[in-house]
């Protein structure tokens, strides 16, 4: 987009009547009423009215962009914020004069109390207008700001929202100890109230704000103080960075409690299964929309050799730990087997053929014909809880270790093998397979080794799903599976290993902990990844190769060969 | 000279077109030969039909008295054919370095527990293969752009680096599809230079598709010439270019006659 020189009014009204659409559809899908009875701030800001602030916000920050000048950005900014105002009006007095119950259950009368503050439709329209056509302005303000105190803004107030939301699960576990009482009391308000309180809001965003603006500017610094100490002093220092965050890690549970314990589990497992898929998909460049059929075979394997049901046509009752590497073998197995009708397939084909095994895995785990042997549609009962070393795994913060352990091997594992000749041959057949089979790379190899080592990872998340639950139904094993894993590792970015575990908070972690909201997690989904692929297509966390491909137009200048 | 690169009556056939037709050619070890011929002529696809992106239906393709023919192209750059295309297909979003250790990979022995271990054989390949592309970058002069991406480099680089990790691989023959397109009087005769250099320092019999008269004139020993998939001469830049078929296939029938006379009249002039 070119700067233009003139104030862009149509921008700033079309951006305006944008936000206004999402503000109505924010409104008539109900997420504005539920979001409503969580407060971010108690008493002062709902979870409700968060969402339209936000929607109105980066209407005008995007508005003010491109400007020509500071004031004509705060002006467009504001024209912004008027535009979704008087849309916001529109919809207020048309849901408040006429009934329209019948087709939009909605738009109810509580849906206009709480759009006009609940004063009633002449004073409370008025209200509306001006609180959004404010927030409006401070979208545009936000953008006139310098960009390091823009960022510890946002920042601040990202984090202020957060707290606010997890405000119940923070206080849960707080209160496991005792010496912080008064400050969390402080903090949070007492009683019944929902999230942060007002002066607790203040100060959270104030330490946020400050704290990244003072490290911002002083990160340099320390940077280059760190890199003039002498190499062993770098070493032990690195070491002990190591050592601090392995001892978090491992005291984890302690700290999280039981509730948050279990939302870390289950994010480690979609994290498990995501550095599988992002072997596949990320580095190979092999579309594979059928990935929950190693996550399954993975949970009936183990459920086969280790259930203890006495239902299913032959009992093994196998030790765990005996069980574990037959599964992952079988796993990999089961990769190869489903990789070889493939291996001539790209793109989109390849991505209908395995959306086609995953679901032939779930319908044979659902046959009766298989009944005998896995249970069919009555699932694997009766699986027991591992022992370690005379420690039970069978509580979240015991499983926890093993789910960690699970993540730093793929972790470890993804590392090496995308450092080296293979990762190497990968980036390559991702790039073009042709020209990568003629550099001599052996292509059917080269697959087939991406396919096993996902299907290992995804196969051990299984194994461990299954012991976790100690029942498993072919339902468990759903094609949503297979889209959130791979939603997952697009939103952190293809083929970044950090990205993955970016993702997995982001799409597993935080929907488990917003259970109360899970009626909108598919249309939350949605506008992500729509969002995302407009706003940043390679993701939160890029692979350095998967950033280049999506900035083609924006190339270094090389000097041209005439 | 013994021939490194033997094509025995080979026939390639798209549907009911035939796009090489009983084509028989010998290319001679430690030589620059040429494929020439009117777009469309069969050069390309005579040129996959070696590599094994196809499988000809009729003939032989001998790479040193062995049949290449039916292998898969990993399979013919293990022998020791390597190419680079008419249209450039870098690996564009890797660095050039990159590129090159990609070329070098049917010499490293690294499976994926070498990987995961680091195991002294793993140290080994990557130091080989680090060491070998920045040899080779230095070698088409492109020393220092080793951390580039590949599609930002000006044209006559990418072209160069398409050169170098097609040498990665080691080959005793390459095969060079139109090496000049798109490259003007200047770089091409840098392009020239630098090809019969590669055979003169480094020892590779090299074939190339070219369009360029003037530098496959200057280099070849010997060249080719297809039209609609057949042979219709061959012999070193003087014969060709006095040939009055391949005047008439470029050129069309009146243009033969007459560049006859022309030829002609020079002669006895």
């Amino acid at each position: 987009m070119s700067t233009q020189n003139r104030f862009d009014w149509l921008k700033a009204v079309q951006l305006g009547a944008i936000a206004g659409i999402t503000g109505i559809l924010i409104s008539l899908v109900g997420m504005l009423q539920q979001f409503d009875s969580r407060d971010i701030i108690a008493g002062s800001l709902s979870m409700g009215w968060t969402m339209l602030f936000l929607t109105v916000i980066v209407a005008s920050y995007f508005s003010a962009a491109h400007q020509p000048s500071k004031l004509l950005s705060i002006a467009a900014s504001f024209v912004t914020g008027l535009v979704f105002g008087f849309v916001m009006c529109l919809l207020t007095y048309a849901v408040d004069t006429f009934d329209l119950r019948q087709t939009l259950v909605n738009a109810s009368p509580a849906l206009v109390k709480i759009l006009t503050f609940e004063d009633g439709v002449p004073t409370g329209l008025v209200e509306l207008v001006v609180t959004v056509t404010i927030a409006g302005v401070v979208g545009g303000v936000i953008y006139i700001l310098p960009q390091r105190i823009r960022k510890a803004v946002s920042l601040g107030l990202t984090v202020m929202v957060f707290l606010g939301l997890m405000q119940q699960i923070i206080q849960v576990t707080l209160s496991n100890f005792p010496q912080v009482n008064s400050a969390t009391a402080w903090m949070f308000g007492r009683g019944t109230q929902k999230g942060l309180s007002f002066n607790g809001a203040i100060v959270v965003f104030l330490v946020v704000t400050l704290s990244n603006l003072f490290w911002e500017s002083n990160a340099t610094k320390v940077n280059s103080q760190i890199q003039k100490m002498p190499e062993n002093r770098q070493r032990s220092l690195r070491i002990l960075g190591y050592g601090l965050l392995l001892l978090v890690v491992l005291y984890l549970p302690v700290l999280l409690g039981l509730y948050l314990t279990e939302v870390v589990n289950v994010t480690g497992l979609f994290i498990l299964m995501g550095l599988g898929l992002n072997i596949v998909v990320g580095f190979a460049g092999l579309l594979d929309l059928g990935y929950v059929a190693f996550y399954a075979i993975g949970a009936y394997t183990v459920g086969v050799l280790t259930s203890v049901s006495g239902q299913l046509s032959t009992a093994f009752e196998w030790n765990f730990w005996w069980a574990l590497p037959v599964c992952i073998f079988v796993c990999v197995m089961a990769g190869i087997v489903l990789g070889i009708p493939v291996l001539n397939m790209r793109g989109d084909y390849l991505a209908i053929v395995t959306l086609g095994f995953g679901e032939i895995i779930r319908i044979l785990a659902l046959s009766d014909f298989l009944k005998p042997h896995i249970g069919g549609s009555q699932g694997i009962v009766s699986i027991p809880p591992p022992d370690f070393f005379g420690v039970l795994l069978n509580k979240p913060q015991t499983l926890y270790y093993l789910i960690v352990a699970g993540c730093l091997l793929a972790l470890f594992v993804s590392q090496r093998l995308r450092d080296s000749r293979l990762g190497r041959s990968w980036k390559a057949m991702r790039e073009d397979e042709d020209v990568a089979q003629a550099m001599g790379i052996n292509l059917v190899a080269t697959k087939l080794l991406a396919f096993a080592t996902g299907a290992a990872f995804s196969g051990l998340s299984g194994t461990i799903l299954a012991i976790k639950l100690g029942t498993i139904y072919p339902h468990s094993f759903a094609l949503l599976i297979s889209i959130n894993v791979l939603s997952l590792i697009i939103v952190g970015g293809m083929g970044s290993i950090p990205g993955v575990f970016i993702g997995g908070l982001l799409l597993a972690g935080l929907p488990e902990l917003l259970r109360e909201f899970s009626e909108y997690r598919l249309l939350i989904y949605g506008a992500l990844l729509v969002v995302m692929m407009q706003v940043r297509p390679e993701g939160f966390w890029p692979e350095e190769t998967h950033k280049r491909e999506f900035h083609e137009n924006e190339q270094v200048p090389t000097q041209e060969a005439a | 000279m013994a021939s490194v690169l033997s094509a025995i009556n080979v026939t390639k056939q798209f549907g009911g077109l035939t796009a090489v037709n009983t084509l028989n050619l010998e290319v001679a070890e430690n030589s620059i030969s040429s494929v020439i011929g009117p777009n469309g002529a069969g050069k390309t696809t005579f040129f996959n039909c070696v590599t094994g992106f196809y499988t000809p239906e009729h003939g032989e393709i001998k790479y040193k008295d062995n049949r290449i023919d039916g292998l898969r192209p990993d399979q013919v750059t293990q022998m020791g054919i390597s190419r680079t295309y008419q249209n450039i297909r870098l690996f564009s979003n890797l660095t050039a370095l990159e590129n090159i250790m990609v070329g070098y990979d049917p010499h490293l022995k690294t499976g994926w527990l070498d990987a995961v271990l680091r195991t002294k054989r793993y140290h080994d390949d990557e130091k080989a293969a680090h060491e070998e592309a920045l040899k080779l970058l230095r070698f088409v002069g492109l020393a220092g752009s080793g951390d580039l991406i590949a599609r930002n480099l000006p044209y006559g680089a990418q072209r160069r680096l398409e050169i170098a990790r097609a040498l990665a691989s080691k080959p005793g023959l390459l095969l060079l599809d139109e090496p000049t397109a798109g490259m003007n009087p200047n770089e091409t005769g840098e392009m020239m230079h630098f090809i019969r250099d590669l055979r003169d320092s480094l020892g590779i019999t090299i074939l190339l598709i070219e369009h360029d008269m003037r530098l496959v004139m200057g280099i070849s020993e010997q060249i080719t010439v297809l039209d609609f998939g057949e042979k219709i001469a061959e012999g070193g830049p003087k014969e060709i270019q006095s040939n009055p078929r391949v005047i008439e296939a470029y050129l069309g029938r009146g243009a033969a006659t007459e560049g006859m006379a022309t030829t002609s009249g020079n002669k006895s002039g």
